[in-house]
């Protein structure tokens, strides 16, 4: 089995990128793949807890959990959730938060790197 | 003992979107990713600026003076101070009628011994078939 990387920069309402890139992650799992998952810049907002689902909003905080509790590995970047107000203490358990060098230490060893750069 | 090489293409224009700085700051990132690494494992990064992307290599921008922020051009810089491999597109330049001397080349103020290459797009597709993997900014 491979390891995928992805690395998502868009936000989770306002765009599809995150749905899409959250999808694919849970098929790879499924399939038995290892998965490592980055976002930056606007996707830092994926990492903010107690996320209320409403029908016309992307929700992807459950799905994310369910990938987290099956292996996947999570990171927001810290200093991009910082500059936009997303605080430690409202991350989701099990998100991490690191710099930019956690990415790259990832694709180091990735068999396969999807980058879905921002808006 | 390997090297991972990556390639960062920014095709985006600066400030309109984040892209243009996050590409060339996550690049940076390889000159840290060692922590991560066993001994002697590299990730290197190369950088190039293609399509509406190379308007980010245009040189005396005020980013500081007119948003209070850290200007595309004093990435470009900090990247040649750590000897990144920075190309711009010689044809998308001219698309903009752009040459060499309306770009940042060199970091000289900041003893960078690194360049800046404009080179034509056939180069850009050379270094992007020698990279591992290639993320699209």
């Amino acid at each position: 089995m491979g390891k995928l990387t992805i690395g998502c920069f868009s936000s989770l309402v306002g765009s599809m990128s995150l749905d899409f890139a959250v999808k694919l992650a849970s098929a790879a799992i499924e399939k038995g793949h290892k998965v490592d998952f980055w976002v930056s810049g606007n996707g830092t907002m994926l990492s903010i807890k107690a996320q209320r689902a409403f029908k016309d909003y992307s929700f992807l905080e459950k799905s994310v959990k369910e990938l987290m509790s099956k292996g996947m590995q999570i990171t927001a970047c810290e200093a991009c959730a910082e500059a936009r107000g997303y605080h430690k203490d409202e991350t989701m358990e099990g998100f991490k938060r690191h710099s930019m060098d956690w990415y790259l230490a990832s694709i180091f060893d990735a068999d396969r790197v999807l980058h879905i750069g921002g808006e | 003992m390997a090297t991972t090489k990556l390639g960062f293409i920014v095709q985006r224009a600066g400030y309109k979107s984040e892209n243009p700085k996050l590409a060339i700051t996550h690049a940076i990132s390889s000159q840290s990713v060692e922590i991560y690494l066993n001994d002697g494992d590299l990730v290197t990064a190369d950088i190039a600026f293609v399509g509406d992307g190379v308007l980010n290599c245009i040189k005396n921008q005020k980013a500081m003076e007119k948003y209070g922020l850290s200007s595309t051009e004093s990435h470009i810089k900090n990247s040649l101070l750590l000897d990144l491999n920075v190309m711009v597109c010689k044809e998308d330049l001219a698309r903009f009628v752009l040459t060499e001397k309306d770009i940042v080349i060199d970091a000289a103020e900041f003893g960078a011994e690194m360049t800046a290459k404009v080179v034509p797009f056939s180069e850009i597709t050379k270094m992007m078939e020698e990279m591992k993997h290639l993320l699209f900014f």
